[in-house]
């Protein structure tokens, strides 16, 4: 029970049903009249977010004008492939599987993360597995990436990053969303179909995506949802049990690496808390019972949220033109 | 040239925001004001470490120590001290 002048979850309560008829709606107005595209291509990852847009693509177009894409790689999950299948069967539609691993290896990922990777800790090579944390917000420090490895006798290694490993380490692992979004682009463009965007709010917002990556798409029908409010929806839509208890992971280093110790502040329903009780102007002080937190750190929080959009402000940007063409940005 | 001058030169030549900015004060906000943001510290402890020949800890990452030029310059001074 919520106690006088504290704020819980309920704020991020939808009528899901409700909320479905309408994205479908919508994702229909978008492919079929905005975009004149016959159906939707979309990346599965075996993720919550991709299987509730799967879901809603099928709903809102029929599950024959939706042809999903499962792209795994060398440093996938072992449970990735199979939940994606199990996602696309829940949803009816077409996957095909296209493993990406040897088109990252010729443009040089895997040799770039392990450069990166051994410049911030020496000992590390073949059969070491990595990946990169970034410290908790309540701590109260700046929050830096530190590498850490695991060598092949369970030795756990951590070191924080230069500025040119972590940088260098980011853009070579930039390539899996770019790569797996140049193969959705591919079938879109030979089927005569959109492709769909699987961001959700807290993703959407605090720029949680790659520029050119997975933050292209033509349409995005879950970016104004809380990803406590997609889980909503997942439930309404039938997805996958398994899916929807997987805890969100980023998928993306040989070392499994939750979304929490990666980006975010806090798990993501708290995350969600926060950030939808910031947009509605309700005070940190309002979510310490909710949140087990004291004001302070909450608005520690408040403040991370404010930076991070700040630093991917441009992530959302369009190409900025020296003058506007008005015979083209009017049509837009 | 003293510690508040080469922290000032580097935030000038490094940092994008301040290079336009006019005259930083000595207790503004880098973080705040945009002109430092997370890989801004990295680069930041970097050119300590370098320039000063100091060894920072992450312990050590704190506002306290890094969010205003007064603060890295008392900050340089302890490290230096200390040494």
């Amino acid at each position: 029970m919520t106690h006088p002048g504290q704020v819980g979850l309920e704020i991020l309560q939808l009528d899901a049903a409700a909320e479905i008829a309408r994205i479908a709606a919508a994702i229909e107005s978008a492919v079929l009249g905005t975009l004149r595209k016959k159906g939707v291509v979309v990346g599965i990852s075996g993720g919550i977010d991709s299987a509730v847009v799967t879901a809603l693509c099928a709903r809102a177009l029929g599950p024959g004008r939706v042809h999903g894409l499962f792209t795994p790689e060398r440093h996938s999950s072992q449970d990735t492939l199979r939940l994606s299948r199990a996602v696309a069967a829940a949803a009816g539609v077409h996957a095909e599987l296209f493993d990406i691993t040897d088109a990252l290896a010729a443009v040089g990922c895997y040799r770039r993360q392990d450069e990166a990777f051994r410049s911030a800790i020496p000992d590390y090579g073949e059969g070491w597995r990595a990946k990169i944390v970034l410290p908790s917000v309540l701590d109260g420090g700046y929050r830096v990436f530190s590498a850490v490895a695991i060598s092949p006798d369970g030795r756990e290694v951590r070191r924080r990053m230069s500025v040119e490993s972590y940088l260098g380490l980011v853009a070579a692992t930039n390539y899996k969303q770019r790569t797996r979004k140049m193969v959705e682009y591919y079938h879109a463009e030979r089927l005569n179909y959109a492709v769909a965007g699987t961001p959700n709010r807290l993703e959407y917002d605090q720029g949680f995506f790659v520029k050119g990556g997975d933050g292209q798409a033509d349409f995005k029908p879950i970016a104004h949802l809380y990803k406590s409010q997609v889980y909503q929806l997942a439930a309404a839509l039938g997805i996958p049990d398994e899916v929807c208890r997987r805890p969100p992971t980023t998928d993306t280093y040989s070392m499994e690496q939750g979304q929490d110790e990666f980006y975010f502040s806090l798990p993501y329903e708290k995350m969600d808390l926060c950030l939808c009780a910031k947009n509605r102007g309700i005070p940190a002080s309002a979510l310490t019972q909710a949140l087990g937190l004291s004001t302070e750190k909450i608005e520690l929080v408040f403040k991370d949220i404010d930076g991070k959009r700040r630093t991917t402000r441009y992530q959302h940007l369009a190409p900025i033109l020296v003058e506007d063409v008005p015979e083209i940005s009017n049509h837009t | 040239m003293t510690v508040e001058e080469r922290v000032r030169a580097f935030i000038a030549d490094n940092f994008v925001l301040a290079s336009s900015d006019g005259g930083l004060g000595g207790d503004d906000s880098l973080m705040d004001l945009g002109v430092m943001d997370s890989t801004g510290v990295l680069e930041m402890v970097a050119f300590l470490e370098q320039d000063f020949g100091l060894d920072i800890q992450d312990t050590e990452l704190l506002p306290e120590n890094l969010d205003t030029i007064n603060a890295i310059v008392r900050f340089v001074g302890r490290k230096q001290g200390s040494k």
